[in-house]
Order: C-alpha cells, then sequence, then structure tokens
C-alpha cells in the first residue's frame, strides 16, 4: 500500500505531504507517526502540507488527531506552509484546527519545535 | 438555466472522493475560478462525496457548466438512494454528526458555495445541489 514517506531529523520527525491524500492514507500516516515517535522517541513532529491544495473535515480532523496524540506521547507537532486559501476555506468550513501549532513556513516551524524543546528542557530542571 | 456541458461521475468507494476532488478542480479551472473558489467548490465537494458514500452507500455526481446571462456558474449534484436524512435541520447542524466524523460536511459546505439545495427523503435517498458563480 501506498505510504507516506516519514523522515528522522535528530529529535524530530519530518512530513511532507504531497500527493492529494485519500481517506486510508491519511488514516495510515497517523498511525505510522505514532508508532515512529514511540521507536525513535522522537520531540517533535514537522508536517509540510504546503503542496496541499484542499484540506477537508478528515484531512483536518487527522491534523488534530495527530497532534493530540503525539502531545500524549511527549512530542509537539507543528503543521506548516498551508496555503492561504487552503486557510480561508478551513476557516469558513468551520475548521480552526483546535490544538494544531502551524507556523508558515519549514523554517519557523523548525525554530518552534526547537524553542518548545528548550523550554521543556529548563522547565523539568 | 442553459448548461454548456455536463458529465456524472460514480461516487462508490473512498478512491472516488479524491477523483471528484479532481475533477470539480479541473472544471472550476476551465471556468477561470480565483484560487480560493476553486479551493471552496473543491472542498465542499469533497465533504459532500464522502457523505454520499458513508451515510448514502454511494452515489452519483452530476457536473455542470452553467452560462446564466453573463455569469458563468459549476453545479454539482450529489445523489444516493441510501437511508435518506430524517431531520434535515438538525444533520445541517454544525457539530452533529451521525457517522463519527466532526459533523461539518452539510453545514460547512453550505458556507463554501453560493447555492445549496437539500432535498431528503427517509428510506429513499438524498440529493445535494450545489452551486459556486463566478
Amino acid at each position: 500500500m501506498e505510504r507516506i514517506p516519514i523522515l528522522r531529523m535528530g529529535d524530530f520527525l519530518l512530513v511532507t505531504i504531497q500527493v492529494d491524500m485519500h481517506d486510508r492514507l491519511a488514516l495510515a500516516l497517523q498511525d505510522d507517526l505514532t508508532s515512529r515517535i514511540s521507536d525513535t522517541g522522537a520531540r517533535g513532529v514537522l508536517i509540510d502540507i504546503s503542496s496541499l491544495e484542499t484540506v477537508d473535515s478528515f484531512i483536518g480532523r487527522m491534523l488534530s488527531n495527530i497532534a493530540s496524540m503525539s502531545r500524549v506521547m511527549d512530542a509537539e507537532t507543528v503543521v506548516v506552509g498551508m496555503q492561504p486559501e487552503v486557510a480561508i476555506t478551513l476557516v469558513e468550513l468551520g475548521l480552526a484546527l483546535p490544538g494544531v501549532r502551524t507556523a508558515l513556513n519549514v523554517e519557523r516551524g523548525m525554530d518552534l519545535l526547537r524553542n518548545s524543546r528548550q523550554n521543556n528542557a529548563w522547565g523539568r530542571r | 438555466m442553459p448548461v454548456l456541458k455536463s458529465e456524472v461521475v460514480p461516487v462508490d468507494s473512498e478512491p472516488h472522493v479524491v477523483a471528484v476532488r479532481q475533477s470539480v478542480r479541473a472544471w472550476s479551472q476551465e471556468l477561470g475560478f480565483s484560487l480560493v473558489d476553486q479551493t471552496k467548490i473543491v472542498t465542499a465537494a469533497s465533504e459532500l462525496a464522502r457523505n454520499t458514500i458513508k451515510h448514502g452507500g454511494g452515489g452519483t455526481l452530476k457536473m455542470e457548466l452553467l452560462n446564466e446571462g453573463i455569469r458563468k456558474g459549476l453545479r454539482l449534484t450529489f445523489e444516493d438512494h441510501g437511508p435518506g436524512i430524517p431531520d434535515i435541520a438538525l444533520a445541517m447542524k454544525d457539530g452533529y454528526t451521525s457517522g463519527g466524523g466532526l459533523g461539518l460536511g452539510l453545514g460547512g459546505s453550505k458556507r463554501l458555495v453560493n447555492d445549496f439545495q437539500l432535498e431528503s427523503k427517509v428510506g429513499q435517498g438524498t440529493k445535494v445541489t450545489i452551486t459556486r458563480w463566478k
């Protein structure tokens, strides 16, 4: 079955969604990510959706689920690169992606993950 | 109202949701919709196609390119012969779901288009028609 690749970069996992996902592929990504977090002990997940032309309620729910699941597993999720027209449509649809941290691009998303990791490390001392 | 072009496609299984998004995208590009308008109608179509499969047990989508006076539009009709919707007002409400989803499909897609019509008879099926004008 087709799968979305998950790359590991240090403490973080990177996912770039480049295909128009059918529902089962989105669900598979959800499962794959949680097992990868568990296997690698990753502290952050960055999901790049800059190539996605549509985010409907199903994909939106998947993004929220990934954020919640990874939080429970002590990893932060940042969704980056949402196209402006996708953002407009999502909000009109009634989906504001509660609980999902977002950043404009990959660079800012990585900053966000690194900072939240540092803050957490300080908090634990 | 003059229909310039029309096509009926099946909406029976999950991969059809992606196919519907792609066809609607192609037609809205052909009509010269802005990127925002394209995204809105494609997203609405995606929600309704999923409803047709999950709640209606599959059905069809009729795509029509309309020409009314000087304006052009894209009309999409999703039709199924499933169980129908007993309480339409309730089904239109944000957050109400019978299928374990987010409950944004119907109300949400209504907000994304210019015209929205829902006809449903319990035991006979459901027909949702949406139109976006350029």
